[in-house]
């Protein structure tokens, strides 16, 4: 919730139509001229045509070497994770955490996975993995919706009122996490929502609620002004509107939401703590039980396979809504 | 008979700013009327007033003779095409001209056949199944106006509509509209800042300025009579020239300023008022200033000096110093004239405007 990754940067604003397309009839009468050719032997000697770039000069040495060190940098502990938890214990106690493993097993995932304990229970993360899923999914779809309605009603029926109510929105993201906790507790245990999955899910919306409609509003205001005239002209009312004319070209900045949403619900370990109970706890929490309330033996690999069982859902929406994805979706807004 | 559109004190107020100021405008039924002025002037302000896209602070605006002050757009009867097209890009042709209509709720067949009409009207049948994105500027230019077509509605608003489009298809589409107005003899205002579109299109143009009409009048009077200094600068190209100075004399008045010295017995006085002595701007239009033997007969002629030439083809436009100001002419195209050569240029009091000095109205 609290970045923007950066691979989203361009389709946080409706795109603009292109300039005319270039009339073909004209390009087929500038191919059809007879044009100078390059290879006209009355050049002067020395240097022609396009200037030969060099494949190894300093600056691209530079460039690489460090991009790829930094690569490094960041991909290692998932190397050191990913090994962990392929081996057994005594492998591990070795002690030489960079050396892949001499014998492959795949136990600590089961173990992690259906049977590693967490205070009572001990079946493992799946009970908070099938949790998170309970929270995430309407959690994020409730929050887009109604902050998608929010950013489409401020940017383009422009009420009275509107810019106040705006504004305390934006504030509203400002204010601290730890301010609200307490008070939250207080008005869910009086609805009686207090220690369920939806006192959760309406928390996590009321919370995505600003960012989510700032982001809705700038890209809706970004939407050409006479789109929404025409669509007036023609009939079409608040809701026609956005049903018909907004929400077919909004499509990029719905993934950059639910990607938003799901990585920030998800990640989220402080809400899920306090506002559910023990068997209704999100996989973070549970992850977080699991490595560090086992007594005894520390189960190095056990752990390291519940960390990447964990990180598994955030890391899949970033490689599916890639930067390929974000763009073929942007760009079919305005191709169709 | 009934006017199609008529607005009555029209006020428009951006807080405490009024963009609008107490309008009255009639149009008559069929009638081509443009709206003309440069940014800000309030024009496509007055035209979204009447679509119903803002709404008004004072007055009453009647369409078709039915009170529709109050009315949504959409319940208005009018069709309006946008300067940027704001065809709906997720829509094909055909879904963009019917997009209204199947609002309206209308049976498909009806639907259909609206779409067809229109769509043989502009020529854009081949395209009916085709994404904007996959049309020309003004191809799309073209399914806008299909859209403002397909509802049959007695009135077209169009909000510069030629403006995104280069030179050459602005003045294609241009006749296109003209023709389409005399085919389907809507009434139709139409915002420009292009005077060449406006002279050519309206029946009557209305020159705005600052939220009010300065002049409503036909093309024709409006370049031979404009009301005010304002309008007779805005219209035509290059602009016309003005000099001030003063009108003198009793019986025979004369314009005076610098080595200008016109006699005014042929000038048309608008106001008898204006026809006494004292501080006046003189306007005279490039194209009404002669040179060479014809200039040397005309009532006044005068030696000035060539600094600037602007050969255009058909004709050749210079701007020569007189007094120390410069003055824009226009000459045939063939001639040879060069920048330094000395010019006897000349014209004739009736060609001529004058305007009060303070006021800037036509005297």
């Amino acid at each position: 919730m609290t970045k923007t990754p950066h691979l989203l940067k361009n389709s946080l604003k409706f795109p603009q139509p292109e300039l005319e397309p270039v009339d073909t009839t004209v390009a087929v009468a500038t191919a059809a001229t007879p044009t100078p050719s390059g290879t006209r032997s009355d050049l002067e000697p020395g240097p022609r045509g396009r200037k030969p770039a060099r494949r190894f000069s300093r600056r691209n040495l530079f460039i690489y070497g460090t991009l790829t060190l930094v690569a490094l940098y960041y991909l290692l502990p998932l190397y050191v994770m990913v090994v962990t938890s392929l081996k057994g214990m005594p492998e591990i106690r070795l002690g030489n955490i960079f050396a892949p493993p001499l014998e492959i097993t795949f136990e600590p995932w089961v173990k992690a996975w259906s049977e590693a304990c967490t205070g009572l229970n001990c079946d493992g993360l799946s009970r908070g993995f099938w949790n998170s899923v309970r929270i995430l999914v309407p959690s994020v779809i409730l929050s887009i919706a109604i902050a998608s309605v929010n950013g489409y009603a401020l940017a383009n029926w422009r009420f009275k009122g509107a810019e106040l109510f705006f504004t305390i929105l934006i504030v509203g993201a400002f204010i601290p996490y730890q301010v609200m906790i307490y008070p939250i507790v207080i008005m869910l245990r009086e609805v009686g929502l207090y220690g369920s999955l939806t006192g959760l899910v309406l928390v996590h919306s009321v919370f995505g609620m600003p960012i989510l409609t700032l982001l809705f509003r700038n890209y809706f205001a970004s939407v050409p002004e006479e789109l929404f005239k025409a669509a007036r002209v023609d009939g079409a009312g608040f809701w026609a509107i956005y049903f018909k004319i907004m929400l077919p070209m909004s499509l990029p900045i719905f993934v950059v939401a639910i990607i938003l949403q799901v990585t920030g619900i998800w990640n989220d370990f402080l809400f899920g703590v306090i506002y559910t109970k023990p068997d209704l706890y999100p996989m973070t929490v549970q992850l977080n039980n699991i490595v560090n309330s086992t007594q005894g033996v520390k189960e190095y690999n056990v752990n390291m396979a519940a960390t990447i069982l964990t990180g598994l859902v955030p890391l899949s929406i970033y490689f599916l809504s890639g930067k390929l994805f974000v763009r073929g979706i942007a760009a079919g807004a305005v191709k169709g | 008979m009934e006017p199609s559109i008529s607005i009555r004190n029209l006020s428009l107020d951006f807080g405490s700013l009024r963009v609008l100021k107490d309008l009255d405008l009639n149009v008559g039924q069929g009638e081509f009327l443009v709206l003309l002025g440069s940014s800000g002037c309030g024009k496509s302000t007055l035209l979204n007033c009447i679509a119903g896209l803002l709404e008004i602070s004072e007055g009453q605006i009647f369409i078709g003779g039915r009170n529709v002050t109050w009315e949504e757009p959409s319940q208005r009867g009018i069709g309006m095409v946008f300067q940027s097209y704001a065809l709906y890009p997720q829509m094909t042709v055909a879904g963009n001209l019917s997009f209204g209509l199947k609002n309206a709720g209308l049976p498909k067949a009806e639907i259909a056949a609206r779409v067809d009409r229109a769509a043989k009207i502009l020529q854009i049948e081949p395209l009916l199944d085709r994404k904007p994105a996959a049309l020309s500027g003004g191809q799309r230019q073209r399914a806008a106006i299909g859209r403002a077509l397909v509802r049959d509605a007695d009135v077209f608003l169009f909000d510069e509509p030629l403006s995104n489009l280069d030179a050459k298809l602005r003045a294609d589409l241009r006749v296109e509209i003209k023709q389409l107005h005399s085919k389907l003899k809507n009434t139709m205002i139409y915002v420009t800042h292009d005077q060449i579109e406006a002279m050519t299109l309206a029946d009557r143009i209305a020159i705005m300025r600052g939220g009010s009409i300065l002049q409503l009048d036909t093309p024709e009077e409006i370049y031979l009579r404009p009301n005010c200094r304002y309008v007779a600068n805005f219209i035509g190209s290059p602009s016309m020239n003005f000099f001030d100075g003063r009108i003198e004399g009793g019986d025979h008045l004369r314009f005076v300023s610098g080595s200008l010295n016109l006699p005014l017995a042929g000038y048309a006085f608008a106001d008898p008022q204006g026809a006494r002595p004292g501080p006046a701007t003189l306007g005279i239009r490039p194209e009404h200033i002669v040179s060479g033997a014809e200039a040397e007969a005309a009532a006044i002629s005068l030696t000035a000096e060539v600094d600037l030439i602007e050969p255009l083809g058909s004709d050749t436009f210079a701007r020569v110093t007189l007094d120390g100001s410069n003055l824009w002419i226009r000459l045939d195209g063939q001639a040879r004239t060069r920048p330094g050569d000395r010019l006897v240029i000349g014209f004739a009091p009736e060609r001529a405007h004058l305007f009060d000095l303070d006021t800037e109205l036509r005297l």
